[in-house]
C-alpha cells in the first residue's frame, strides 16, 4: 500500500490571545492517501480551515507530527516551507487572496515565477484559458467579478501542477451558480492532475461530492466516513 | 541569482505600479531633510569658493604682514619689498569724525589710511567714479576722503562737506560702493572713513602706544609660490610679532563664521532628516500594514521571506531614490535661486552653483537614514506568517526582527554617526549631537512604553469617553509610542529653536547689566591721563570711571611651544585668534577672584608675572608656574603665571584675560582705556566734553556698538529661523504621519461609538483626552530635551551664554501640543459629520 499523501500524528495547535491560550486542535490523528478527495466539515469554529492550514504547511501545529508530500512539516523553517508549498501545494481561499496589484496573468504566474519557470507567462495563460478568462488577461483584481477572482485563484492553485489542492470554502462568497461552476473546475482539473483534493465547506452537497468527509467538533475529529 | 534579481525587480516594479501615493509622507520627509542639507552645504561650498577666488583681493595682496601698535623698521620694509613685485602699506586705526561746519555730527570711524600701490587686487570703487589718487587728492588745500553712506546719513553730511578727524581736515570727495579687501578688517564699531597714507601725519592721532594696525601687502609675480617668501620671512625676523596672512586663507574670520554657521545649518539639516527619518519608518509601517494580505499570499503560494524582504526594500529604496533626486534638486537649485538674495546679505563674495561634494554628502545621509528608518518594518512584515489569511489577528505579532537585520540596524546606524561625526568640523559637538539625539529617541521611546503602561494600570473610568481614551493608549497595535516619538521630536525641535531664537534675538542690548558702562574710551595718551580724569569727572552724572593701561599683544608662544603648534580646547581658540588686549596692574584691580596662585605684591619688580582667565587656563591645560609667551610691540616676552582669575565677561565692564605684574610693561609705550557709567542725562555732555577736548581719543558708545552685535545677531537669527523651519516642518509632517496611522482605527471607534449612541461632543471629548495625555507627557519631556538643545547651541557653538526662558519654552511646548489636538479632531471631525453606514461600507 502506498504512504499517505497526508499524515498527522497527535496534531496539537494552540493560540495565545489576550484573554489566554486557545486550544484550536486537541489531538488530530489523519491520513489521507494519494488522490483522495476529502471534505472537511463541522460548525464553526471546530477548527476546519485551521487543520486546512496546518496541512498546507501555513499554520505549524504546537504539539505532533505532520508529514505531506513525503516531507515532515513540522521540522521545516519558514522558507523551506515556503518552497515545499511552491513546489507541493495550490491553495484557493474563500476571500481568493489575489494581489490587488498584478494582473489576473501575473497573479496566475506568480507561483511559477517564484520557482523560476521561464515560461511563467505562457503556462498562465493556457491555464486561465481553461478556466474561461482568455479574455481578461489585464484585468485587475478588482476589475474582476467575484467569480472570475477565485477562477483566477483556481488557476493559480493549479498552475503548478500540484500533488495536493486545498480549499477553503471556496464558494462561500459566491453565488450558488458561480460556485457550482468553479467546484466543478476544481474537481475536473483536480481529477485531471491527479491530485489530492482537501477542502473545507459548510455545503452539504458540495462534502457529498468528496470520497471523504472529516467531520470536526471542538478541535477533534468527531466522525471519518467514506462513500 | 541572476533570475532571483530578476525576480525581485519585477514583482517590486508590480507594487509599485498602484502609485506612490501612500508615501507622500515619506517622500516629504525625505526631499526636506535631503534638500536642507545639501542646500546648506552648496550654500557654504559657494560662500568657501568665492572666498578661494577672491582671496588675493579679499586679503589685498599675496600676503600680508600685519604689525600692531608700531611700524616695520626700514630694514624690515626692505626686506619685504626685496620679496614681491610691489609692497603696500595701509594703516587702520578707530578715530573720531565730524562735520567742520556742524556741531551734532560726530561719530566713531574706522579710518583707514592706503598709500598709492592700494589696491593691488581688485577695484576700490567710488561714486562718483573717481580713481583713489583722484578722491584723496581732494581740494580747495585739503586733502579729500573716501567714506561709507552710512557715515553721511550718521553726521547728516553730503559729498564737498569738510570732515574733522583728529587735528586734520578733509573734503569728503566720494562714497565708498565697493571696498575690495575687506576679508582682514576687523568687527567695524564704525563706518569706514579711507584717506591717502601721507595725509594720516596731520590728524595727530599716530602717537606712540595708540592703537594703529599697520598692513605690508605684498604683491609677487603671477604664478608665484607664497610659502617659501613666508619661510623666509620667518627665519629672517622670528620675533617681529607680525600676523602673516596669505591669500590662500584670505578671511579667516569670515571663513570661520562661515563654517561654524555652516556646521550648525548642517546638523539642523540634519535633525529635519533623522526627525524625517521617523516619518519615514511610520509611512514604511503604515504601507507595510496595508501589504500583510499581500505578503501572506506570497508566501502561502512559496515566495520565501528573504524574497518578500527584498521586494519591498527595493521598492521602498526605490521611492527614497526619488525623494533624494528631488531633494537634492531642491538643494542645488535653491541656492542658485535665491543667490541674489543670499549675496546682498553677505559682506563677501559668493561663486553661486552647484557643488558635487554637498550633495553627495546630502544624497548619502539620505540613503542612510531612509534605509534605517525603513529596515525596522520591513524586517518585521518579512516575519508575517502565511497563516495571516486564515484569521485575523487579535493582536499584531510582536516579532523580534531576525538577527541579521538587528546588525544591519545597528551598523546602518555606526554609519550615520560616523558621516555626521565627519560633516563636523568639531568632533566634540558632532559627538553631543549624535550622544544627544540617541538620548531622545530612547527617552521618548521609554516614555511611550510608560504612557501605555501606566494606562493599562488606572482603574477604568466608569464613563466610556475616558475609558476609550485610556484603553486607546494601551490597547495592542496603539500608535502611542510612534505618537509620543514623533510628537516629542517635533516639540523638543520646537522648544530648542525658540530658545536658540530668543537668545540670538535683540537680547543683548537688554539684557545689559546695570552695572555696564556707557562709553569705552581708547587711545588716551599717557600726558593727557590727568586731564581726561578730570574732564570725565568734572561732567555731573558719571560714575565708575576706570582708566586703565591698555596694550595689544599677541600670544605666541604657551609653554614653550609655538601657539599654532599648541592643542587648545575649542572654547579657548578664540584667544590665539588675534590680538589681545593687556594691561598691567600693581594690585588686584576691583572685582578680582583668585581662584589660585598668589597676586604680586604692590612693589614687586621681579621676573615678569602675568595673572590668567582661569577658564582659558583650564582650555589650554595652563597652571600656575606654568609659562606663557606674549608679543609685545615686535618683542617676545616670556611670563610666569602667578595666578589664575575668574573672570565674568557678561558684566562688560574692562576684563583683560591677561593682566601683568608692572615692570617692563609699564616702560614700554603705551596709551590708556578707560570706562565711565553715565545718567541718560550726563550721556551727550560726556560725549561732547571728551571729543571737544581730546581729538585723537576715539569714544565708543556701548549702547551703539552692543546694537551692532545685535544687528549681526539677527542676520544670523534669520538664517537659524529659516533652516529651523525647515526642521519644524519635519517634525509636523512626521506627526501628521503617524497621527494619519492610527487614524484608521480612530474613525472605527468614533464611527461605532456613535452608532451606539454617543453624541459627537463624547466622541471628541475622549479623544481629546487621549491627545491631552500624550501631549502632556511628550511636552515635559520635550522642554527638557529642547532647553538642553538650545543651551548646547549658544554655549558649545556660539560661545554665548544661554538664557532660559520659561514663557518662551511653555508657549513653544504648548503651541506643539495645541497643534496635535487640533491636528488629531480634525480627521475625526470629518468622519463623525458623515452617517456612520457609509464610513462604516467604506472601511470595510
Amino acid at each position: 500500500m502506498a504512504d499517505p499523501e497526508i499524515k498527522l500524528d497527535a496534531v496539537r495547535l494552540t493560540l495565545g490571545s489576550a484573554a489566554g491560550p486557545v486550544d484550536i486542535l486537541r489531538g488530530i490523528d489523519l491520513a489521507v492517501d494519494p488522490g483522495e478527495t476529502v471534505g472537511l466539515i463541522g460548525p464553526s469554529g471546530s477548527g476546519k480551515s485551521t487543520l486546512l492550514s496546518v496541512m498546507a504547511g501555513l499554520e505549524k501545529p504546537t504539539e505532533g507530527k505532520v508529514t505531506v508530500a513525503g516531507q515532515a512539516l513540522h521540522a521545516l523553517d519558514e522558507d523551506r516551507l515556503a518552497r515545499f508549498r511552491r513546489d507541493n501545494v495550490g491553495i484557493v481561499f474563500q476571500s481568493f487572496h489575489l494581489i490587488p496589484t498584478m494582473t489576473a496573468l501575473e497573479n496566475a504566474a506568480l507561483p511559477l515565477e517564484l520557482a523560476g519557470a521561464p515560461d511563467a507567462h505562457d503556462r498562465a495563460r493556457a491555464e486561465l484559458d481553461h478556466v474561461g478568462l482568455g479574455h481578461r488577461l489585464d484585468h485587475y483584481p478588482a476589475q474582476l467579478s467575484g467569480g472570475e477572482q477565485q477562477r483566477v485563484a483556481l488557476a493559480r492553485a493549479l498552475i503548478g501542477r500540484p500533488r495536493i489542492l486545498f480549499a477553503d470554502e471556496p464558494t462561500g462568497n459566491l453565488d450558488g451558480k458561480t460556485g457550482a461552476t468553479i467546484i466543478d473546475m476544481l474537481f475536473d482539473l483536480g481529477r485531471r492532475q491527479g491530485a489530492t483534493l482537501v477542502l473545507v465547506t459548510h455545503d452539504a452537497g458540495l462534502a457529498e461530492m468528496c470520497g471523504r468527509r472529516i467531520r470536526l467538533a471542538d478541535g477533534r475529529v468527531v466522525a471519518d466516513e467514506r462513500s | 541569482m541572476h533570475s532571483q534579481l530578476r525576480l525581485v525587480l519585477t514583482l517590486a516594479g508590480r507594487e509599485l505600479r498602484s502609485g506612490i501615493g501612500g508615501f507622500r509622507i515619506f517622500l516629504a520627509c525625505l526631499i526636506l531633510g535631503v534638500g536642507a542639507i545639501a542646500g546648506i552645504g552648496n550654500l557654504g561650498a559657494a560662500i568657501n569658493r568665492g572666498l578661494a577666488e577672491n582671496g588675493q583681493a579679499l586679503l589685498g595682496g599675496d600676503l600680508e604682514f600685519r604689525l600692531i601698535q608700531r611700524e616695520a623698521t626700514a630694514e624690515e620694509r626692505a626686506f619685504l619689498a626685496g620679496q614681491g613685485e610691489i609692497l603696500s602699506e595701509q594703516r587702520q586705526m578707530r578715530a573720531m569724525a565730524r562735520l567742520e561746519s556742524g556741531t551734532q555730527g560726530r561719530t566713531l570711524v574706522e579710518l583707514k589710511a592706503v598709500d598709492a600701490a592700494y589696491p593691488l587686487y581688485g577695484r576700490l570703487t567710488l561714486a562718483p567714479a573717481l580713481s583713489p589718487a583722484e578722491a584723496f587728492a581732494g581740494h580747495d588745500g585739503l586733502p579729500g576722503a573716501a567714506v561709507a553712506p552710512e557715515l553721511l546719513a550718521r553726521i547728516d553730511g553730503k559729498l564737498g562737506d569738510r570732515l574733522t578727524i583728529g587735528q586734520a581736515s578733509f573734503v569728503i570727495t566720494a562714497v565708498i560702493d565697493r571696498e575690495p579687501d575687506v576679508g582682514t578688517g576687523a568687527f567695524g564699531l564704525g563706518p569706514r572713513v579711507m584717506i591717502a597714507l601721507d595725509d594720516l601725519a596731520a590728524t595727530g592721532l599716530v602717537q606712540t602706544g595708540s592703537q594703529i594696525q599697520t598692513g605690508y601687502h605684498l604683491k609677487l609675480a603671477p604664478g608665484a609660490d607664497f610659502r617659501p617668501v613666508v619661510t623666509a620671512v620667518e627665519a629672517q625676523y622670528p620675533e617681529a610679532g607680525w600676523r602673516i596672512g596669505t591669500r590662500a586663507n584670505a578671511a579667516p574670520g569670515t571663513r570661520q563664521f562661515v563654517d561654524r554657521i555652516g556646521q550648525f545649518l548642517t546638523l539642523v539639516g540634519l535633525t529635519a532628516l533623522v526627525v524625517g527619518g521617523v516619518g519615514v519608518g511610520s509611512a514604511v509601517r503604515a504601507h507595510m500594514a496595508t501589504k500583510t494580505r499581500t505578503i501572506a499570499i506570497l508566501k502561502s503560494i512559496g515566495a520565501p521571506a528573504g524574497l518578500v524582504f527584498s521586494v519591498f526594500m527595493l521598492q521602498v529604496m526605490a521611492v527614497a531614490v526619488i525623494g533624494i533626486a528631488l531633494g537634492l534638486l531642491l538643494g542645488a537649485v535653491l541656492p542658485v535661486a535665491l543667490g541674489g538674495v543670499i549675496g546682498a546679505a553677505l559682506p563677501v563674495p559668493t561663486a553661486m552653483g552647484v557643488y558635487p561634494g554637498p550633495l553627495v554628502l546630502a544624497a548619502v545621509f539620505g540613503f542612510i537614514v531612509a534605509a534605517l528608518f525603513a529596515l525596522w518594518p520591513l524586517a518585521r512584515a518579512r516575519e508575517v506568517p502565511a497563516a495571516h489569511l486564515f484569521r485575523d489577528l487579535v493582536a499584531p505579532d510582536r516579532v523580534w526582527p531576525r538577527p541579521r537585520y538587528l546588525v544591519a540596524t545597528g551598523l546602518l546606524v555606526l554609519a550615520l554617526a560616523a558621516l555626521a561625526l565627519f560633516s563636523a568640523d568639531e568632533i566634540s559637538f558632532g559627538l553631543y549631537f549624535i550622544v544627544g539625539t540617541l538620548l531622545v529617541f530612547l527617552l521618548l521611546r521609554f516614555a511611550g512604553w510608560l504612557v501605555a503602561f501606566i494606562a493599562a494600570r488606572v482603574p477604568r473610568p466608569r464613563r466610556p469617553g475616558p475609558r476609550l481614551a485610556l484603553a486607546n493608549l494601551h490597547r495592542p497595535g496603539a500608535a502611542t509610542g510612534s505618537v509620543v516619538l514623533s510628537l516629542g521630536l517635533g516639540l523638543t525641535l520646537l522648544v530648542g529653536v525658540a530658545l536658540v531664537q530668543f537668545n540670538l534675538g535683540n537680547q543683548v542690548a537688554d539684557r545689559l547689566p546695570n552695572a555696564a558702562p556707557s562709553f569705552f574710551f581708547v587711545d588716551i595718551q599717557r600726558d593727557q591721563y590727568d586731564d581726561f580724569v578730570a574732564t570725565v569727572a568734572g561732567v555731573g552724572g558719571t560714575a565708575d570711571l576706570k582708566v586703565v593701561p591698555a596694550m595689544r599683544g599677541r600670544i605666541a608662544a604657551i609653554k614653550g611651544v609655538p601657539a599654532e603648534d599648541y592643542p587648545v580646547k575649542p572654547d579657548g581658540r578664540w584667544a590665539l585668534r588675534g590680538d589681545r588686549g593687556v594691561t598691567y596692574a600693581p594690585v588686584p584691580p576691583e572685582g578680582t577672584r583668585l581662584v589660585s596662585g598668589e597676586w604680586w605684591p604692590a612693589d614687586y619688580r621681579g621676573p615678569q608675572l602675568v595673572s590668567f582667565d582661569a577658564r582659558l587656563a583650564d582650555a589650554m591645560d595652563l597652571a600656575v608656574g606654568d609659562t606663557i609667551t606674549i608679543n609685545l610691540l615686535g618683542r617676545d616676552i616670556e611670563a610666569r603665571i602667578a595666578s589664575l582669575r575668574d573672570i565674568d565677561y557678561t558684566t562688560l565692564t574692562i576684563n583683560f584675560a591677561l593682566v601683568f605684574s608692572p615692570g617692563m610693561l609699564e616702560a614700554a609705550p603705551h596709551g590708556y582705556l578707560a570706562t565711565v557709567r553715565a545718567t541718560p542725562e550726563a550721556e551727550p555732555k560726556v560725549f561732547r566734553a571728551v571729543t571737544d577736548r581730546f581729538a585723537n581719543v576715539s569714544v565708543i558708545r556701548m549702547k551703539e556698538a552692543l546694537e551692532m552685535v545685535d544687528n549681526l545677531l539677527g542676520q544670523l537669527g534669520l538664517a537659524v529661523q529659516v533652516t529651523a523651519s525647515v526642521t519644524l516642518v519635519a517634525g509636523l509632517l512626521v506627526l501628521a504621519g503617524s497621527l494619519a496611522a492610527g487614524h484608521r482605527q480612530r474613525l472605527y471607534d468614533a464611527v461605532i461609538l456613535k452608532t451606539l449612541g454617543a453624541s459627537r461632543a463624547q466622541v471628541l471629548g475622549a479623544f481629546v483626552v487621549e491627545y491631552a495625555v500624550l501631549g502632556l507627557a511628550t511636552g515635559v519631556i520635550a522642554l527638557g530635551a529642547g532647553t538642553a538643545a538650545g543651551y548646547g547651541v549658544i554655549v558649545g557653538l556660539m560661545n554665548s551664554p544661554f538664557v532660559f526662558d520659561p514663557l518662551t519654552a511653555l508657549l513653544a511646548a504648548s503651541a506643539g501640543v495645541v497643534l496635535t489636538v487640533v491636528l488629531g479632531l480634525v480627521g475625526t471631525w470629518g468622519a463623525l459629520a458623515g452617517r456612520p453606514a457609509a464610513v462604516l461600507r467604506s472601511l470595510d
